[in-house]
């Protein structure tokens, strides 16, 4: 089964490269990872979008959180949340496309971002099936690439993925 | 006032208690050397490569418990002490490696020896640091000193580079680490410890599981209070040995590949596994499917990862093993305190034991002729009864060594468990000895194992460490030739060992005491002499090149499903010649 995991571990040197690895030492697969920074610059999320049974999952849990550098592990699939995804597609747009192409764009309330005589680049954000259901349908006019950022992902109001030391002064404000 | 990082590096080592450093010097470390050979607190051991250095100090840290300190250059100085370190991260060794790296300002342009030294250990350390600013050294070191001896034990690396090592920073040594993401638990789940008390006390078929976390956290005590407290039988693994006498009636000696025949048929059959600080090795449990089929198990580990790894627990217990055993001891006392009821409920299953004991003990027969090395390892264990630590290499030598050698206690029996690292045991028992200056220091080694780390013996010299090397000589690989006999029809592909040095005047070209037995009836003499000696001493004694270890469980194998002797047919070929000649053809086994 797929799981969204949050790692919040320090914003430091050669941390993901432990994190990675970790996976790759153990053959655990990672289907997408993301990383950036925090609200608190000491730290980063890294959300990694994994697969596996209940064990392999448990033991990723606990291999995380045995890195020194780790803070924090939450498998969001056991909670209430929410994921996205950007996607950049460069779709080739012969003349008789054009028309088409904007108006799919439009029922996904997906922007045009750029275009050239001959492409159209699309920009879109929404839940993995949105981004899949906008691909398929631009699959007939002909897609030149595809980039995708990865899956990010926050736990609903009642969990919290993010350092709790910063949240009441964020409280406050 | 302002210390250079060199100063800084001395100072915080000599903060942390150090007193004995293993290493060897190269370009980027010399300022560090520079500032070690003007004081006296820390001594610096010179090996002869960075290898030997990484187990001396896993010898020493293993006899001790304290950290071994390394100190290696950049470049091949590094890459050199990886095996240490993948064989101290694999059986939970607190070391603590320092590793010279290019200035910072060359780091990342193929400078000379550089070598990415946080990348390439990553896999193989609990933790590794590169220190870029000299103001960071003092809380580096602090930290990985508190890293690789707390928790779970195990190698960390600290990176430093030339211009940090000459640099000037000022000089305050923490108190305090500052790592927010680490913080092992230690004291165990109250309710597991009560539940684990009730199935112990219940059980009728109970086993105990001594893994090598109960010698670091050094809960030999508890353990014999359990075990003699509640009637349990103890067994252990090839890195728990130590942990409960061997000699003790409740005793079943090491269970597994090579374990003894009543050992693993007491796992097979037990009701209950109480598994403390071990890890469900693949050497140790055979086929998963068939390991333990009967059993509730109940694992205490400090590691949480250790637990449900390969195999289920019904009670998990993370927390120090020392920690959660006084608890549930305390539970169990008073739970019941009728000794006669608890006995009484326990003696058919130590009685069926028994029976197992006696139907197959561990036997080879020595003839007039040919050593065995079971026998060597026996009369060794007689002549040094109770006092010697013992180091061994890896292979059949130390498997005979872990079912004859019956250590009594925990810290005395030092050996390459998880990686299985041949050349480990010499370098291995000069780090004790280093410890232990007075304390007989064991080497049970052999030709093939000794081979790859024997440039230490002008280590032995130069530092005076009387270090005892017993060195069964059989001109094999001699586990890898038992496997070839059993698996692979008989073919000895590269394991016989042709062209094998003189290892008395080996020996004798380091200084060194070479004596030899080639007869069994040599044996004992050569032993007596070379205990007596005062000086490092090799012992070379020629064994059976054909003898092959037992009990054993095939590889992907079931506990029940041990070999107990050569099958027929093997024992038909040797008989044959058909082996024999193989061997024959060659050089000869053993020089002339």
């Amino acid at each position: 089964m797929e799981h969204i995991i949050s790692v919040l571990v320090e914003n430091k040197f050669g941390v993901l490269a432990r994190v990675a690895g970790l996976f790759s030492a153990r053959g655990y697969n990672i289907e997408s990872l993301s990383v950036a920074p925090t609200l608190d610059p000491t730290t980063s999320m890294i959300t990694i979008v994994t697969v596996g049974d209940d064990p392999i999952i448990e033991q990723i849990m606990k291999q995380l959180n045995k890195v020194v550098e780790v803070l924090k592990v939450v498998d969001l699939t056991e909670t209430d949340f929410l994921d996205r995804e950007t996607a950049l597609i460069k779709v080739h747009t012969k003349p008789e496309h054009r028309d088409e192409a904007i108006r799919i764009a439009d029922i996904f309330r997906a922007k045009i971002v750029d275009s050239s005589p001959t492409t159209y680049t699309i920009e879109i954000t929404g839940d993995v099936d949105k981004v899949e259901a906008l691909i398929n349908l631009l699959r007939p006019l002909g897609i030149r690439e595809i980039i995708r950022t990865g899956r990010i992902a926050i736990a609903r109001e009642t969990t919290r993925t993010t350092s709790p030391r910063r949240e009441p002064a964020l409280l406050k404000t | 006032m302002k210390k250079t990082g060199a100063d800084i590096f001395v100072e915080s080592l000599r903060h942390e208690g150090v007193k004995t450093v293993f290493g060897l010097p190269g370009g980027v470390v010399l300022k560090i050397f520079d500032v070690l050979c003007q004081q006296k607190d820390i001594e610096l051991v010179l090996t002869r490569h960075e290898q030997g250095a990484a187990h001396m100090a896993e010898g020493y840290a293993k006899a001790t418990g304290k950290p071994g300190v390394v100190l290696v250059t950049s470049g091949p100085g590094m890459t050199n002490i990886v095996t240490g370190l993948a064989d101290a991260y694999m059986d939970s060794v607190p070391l603590v490696a320092f590793t010279g790296q290019v200035s910072t300002n060359l780091i990342g342009n193929d400078a000379f020896q550089e070598a990415d030294n946080v990348g390439i250990s990553r896999p193989c350390t609990k933790h590794n640091v590169l220190v870029k600013d000299v103001n960071e050294l003092a809380q580096t070191i602090k930290e990985a000193f508190y890293i690789a001896m707390s928790g779970r034990p195990g190698p960390v690396l600290v990176d430093i580079p030339k211009d940090v090592s000459t640099d000037k920073g000022e000089f305050k040594y923490p108190d305090k680490v500052n790592l927010r993401g680490y913080n092992p638990t230690i004291s165990g789940n109250k309710n597991q410890i009560k539940q684990a008390a009730e199935e112990i006390m219940k059980a009728k078929k109970p086993i105990i599981y001594v893994g090598g976390g109960a010698i670091f956290s050094d809960a030999a005590d508890e353990i014999r209070e359990l075990a003699e407290m509640t009637q349990i039988p103890v067994t252990m693994t090839l890195m728990g040995l130590g942990s409960f006498p061997g000699t003790h009636p409740l005793a079943l000696g090491m269970l597994g590949m090579h374990g003894g025949y009543w050992t693993n048929m007491a796992m097979h059959y037990s009701d209950l596994l109480i598994a403390v600080g071990a890890r469900f090795d693949d050497r140790v449990t055979g086929k998963l499917s068939e390991f333990c089929p009967e059993a509730r198990v109940i694992h205490i580990d400090i590691d949480p990862t250790s637990i449900k790894k390969t195999f289920h627990a019904h009670i998990p217990i993370v927390g120090d093993v020392k920690a959660v055993l006084r608890q549930m001891n305390v539970m169990l006392r008073a739970m019941d305190g009728n000794v006669a009821e608890v006995k009484a409920l326990r003696a058919p299953w130590l009685k069926q034991v028994d029976e197992w004991k006696k139907a197959h003990p561990l036997t080879y027969k020595q003839d007039s002729k040919i050593t065995k090395p079971q026998f060597v390892i026996e009369r060794l264990f007689e002549l040094t009864k109770h006092s010697a630590i013992v180091a061994t290499d890896v292979g059949q030598h130390q498997m005979f060594a872990a079912q004859y050698f019956k250590g009594t206690k925990p810290r005395t029996w030092l050996t390459s468990g998880g990686l299985g690292t041949m050349g480990f045991g010499f370098p291995a028992a000069l780090g004790a000895q280093k410890a232990f200056p007075e304390k007989v220091v064991l080497c049970i080694t052999s030709e093939g194992s000794f081979q790859m780390n024997l440039q230490e013996m002008a280590t032995a010299v130069e530092h005076k460490l009387p270090v005892k090397i017993v060195l069964l000589n059989n001109g094999f690989h001699g586990m890898v030739r038992q496997w070839q006999d059993l698996f692979y029809d008989g073919r000895y592909s590269a394991s016989y060992l042709g062209r094998l040095p003189d290892f008395v005047k080996l020996a004798e070209a380091y200084n060194i005491l070479g004596l030899r037995a080639e007869k069994p009836g040599e044996v004992e003499a050569v032993l007596k002499e070379g205990l007596k000696h005062k000086g490092p001493v090799l012992m070379d004694i020629y064994t059976d090149p054909y003898e092959n270890c037992y009990p054993m469980i095939p590889a992907g194998g079931a506990h029940h499903e041990m070999m107990l002797e050569d099958p027929p047919e093997l024992t038909q070929a040797k008989k044959g010649g058909s082996h024999k000649r193989k061997v024959d053809e060659g050089e000869g086994v053993l020089p002339a």
